[in-house]
């Protein structure tokens, strides 16, 4: 196989993490949501477990974002 | 949309030669490091200093400044309240003892009037009770005289049909008891 | 012909020197980044310097919002870390301002006739030293305050004796990899940002150079465009918090070490 193609085809299995990420942001804000809805007094002081959720969870997604970066343009 | 795809595709494509020709991504050409790590040290460094000597003691400064006034404020406020209050109770206070010695200058008030009133009464009910005694009496005595004079009158009376019927002049003992028991009959 | 007109989603990242120079035989150049980090620089002084200018008792506009940056990262230092931690306040606040405002004015179309705009916190070289300088205090302050009990950090309490070898393992990888995570989700951020608003761009320019009814449909890519500086705008909030957060929980492992 050419090597430039697969380049390609590689970097949109890379890319894949992302729709991992895409359902796991959806969990946690969903789940925030749920139990803001349920307890709305509890919300304010969760909000911080939650941006930091959103941020470990965007981690992954991001990793093979930047690994489908790097096959593209760097190696 | 598939004009989209493929033009899309054409830029990857394109990005891809260019990024080759030029040698890869550019944050990973590691002759631009010092360069960046050296700046970034400088300029971090220097907003540290910045931040630390200047901004944020002024800034901490004026909220901490705010934060003390509001609290002297909030204290003013209270201690006005409580001097409020204070006033409002002396007050009340002597509004609560004017109305007591109201009452009790009322109260002596009519005390007086009610004294005054039952020793006029009993007065004037003296001076009836005596007046109706008095009259009393001389209802009687003028009863008894009347009585006496009819008593009189009657004796008279039967001495004189006594004489008239027997033409003897009774005596007055037994008149007087032929009378007694003429009225008691 | 569109291929000569739309250059490359990843031209924006290029460095190149405007004023070379070296030092000690290491090229540190005056190069566009370095310019950017002193219009953040700059904008920063800016910005402080009129906002506590007048040190109002009633704030002003500007030192309203100074004001409400100071409680807002004075509160997630306080929250994080605990009364104890307001020393590292200064570098908290550095930090998130420094971020923040390279995330924002990156994110400033290029204005033609000046400079290129430049995300400096688009590059790993910029977002690995900022995370390797929070770790690098972490560890420097952990050992300074508490000796070689720092090293408890890795040896949780509760763990059976048999399992502690793999947990202790687990526990390093997770620490030195905090500041990679902390370098990559700063750098990735911006860098797919801004490919989304290039690429965006690209196809404008290649339905214009199309002309006839591609020149209208070029309107959605636009509408695009805007819809994604608006996210943008959020992640360049998001990601600096985000940095100042963590930061805030990795110093409290520093400051908490025994109560691991």
């Amino acid at each position: 196989m050419d090597v430039e193609a697969a380049k390609m085809i590689g970097a949109g299995i890379a890319a894949l993490p992302l729709a991992g990420a895409g359902v796991g942001l959806g969990l946690i804000f969903g789940n925030f949501l749920a139990g803001a809805f349920r307890n709305p007094s509890a919300a304010a002081g969760n909000q911080q477990t939650l941006l930091l959720a959103f941020a470990l969870t965007e981690f992954t997604g991001l990793l093979g974002f930047v690994i489908a970066m790097l096959i593209l343009f760097a190696v | 949309m598939i004009l989209t795809l493929t033009v899309l595709a054409e830029e990857a494509a394109h990005a891809a030669e260019a990024a080759h020709s030029e040698g890869g991504l550019p944050q990973m050409d590691v002759t631009t490091f010092p360069s960046q790590i050296f700046w970034l040290a400088v300029t971090f460094g220097l907003l540290y200093w910045i931040m630390s000597s200047l901004v944020l003691p002024r800034l901490g400064a004026a909220i901490e400044e705010r934060r003390d006034r509001i609290a002297d404020d909030l204290d003013r406020a209270a201690e006005s309240k409580r001097m409020a209050e204070e006033a409002e109770a002396a007050y009340n206070r002597s509004l609560a003892d004017a109305r007591a010695k109201a009452q009790a200058i009322a109260g002596e008030t009519r005390d007086e009037v009610n004294a005054e009133i039952a020793s006029l009464r009993k007065d004037a009910e003296d001076t009836l009770s005596s007046k109706a005694d008095a009259a009393e009496a001389r209802i009687e005595e003028m009863r008894r005289t009347a009585a006496a004079k009819v008593r009189e009158a009657a004796a008279d009376t039967t001495r004189a049909i006594v004489e008239a019927l027997i033409q003897e002049t009774p005596a007055d003992a037994a008149v007087h008891a032929a009378l007694a028991k003429a009225a008691n009959a | 012909m569109l291929r000569q007109m739309a250059a490359g989603p990843m031209e924006q990242f290029e460095i190149h020197p405007l004023v070379p120079l070296t030092m000690g035989g290491v090229d540190v150049s005056f190069t566009n980044s370095t310019l950017w980090m002193w219009i953040a620089l700059g904008a920063a002084i800016a910005f402080f310097g009129v906002a506590t200018r007048s040190r109002a008792l009633i704030p002003g506009r500007l030192q309203s919002v100074a004001e409400v940056f100071y409680e807002f990262i004075a509160d997630t230092v306080r929250g994080a870390i605990g009364p104890e931690g307001m020393k590292f306040f200064p570098y908290v606040f550095t930090l998130f301002i420094y971020i923040l405002l390279a995330n924002l004015l990156g994110l400033f179309p290029t204005i033609p006739g000046l400079p290129h705009t430049f995300t400096t916190t688009s590059h790993i070289a910029v977002t690995a030293s900022l995370g390797l300088l929070s770790i690098s205090i972490v560890i420097i302050y952990g050992f300074y305050k508490n000796g070689l009990s720092f090293l408890k950090l890795f040896v949780p309490s509760g763990v059976p004796i048999w399992l502690l070898p793999l947990v202790s393992l687990i526990e390093i990888v997770s620490f030195l990899s905090r500041p990679i995570s902390l370098a990559i989700r700063l750098f990735a951020n911006m860098l797919a940002g801004h490919i989304i608003l290039k690429v965006f761009a690209g196809f404008i320019i290649s339905l214009l150079g199309a002309g006839g009814v591609f020149g209208v449909i070029a309107i959605f890519p636009f509408l695009g465009i805007i819809a994604i500086t608006m996210l943008e705008i959020l992640v360049a909030f998001l990601q600096a918090y985000v940095f100042a957060i963590l930061t805030c929980i990795y110093l409290n492992d520093a400051v908490h070490a025994g109560h691991h």
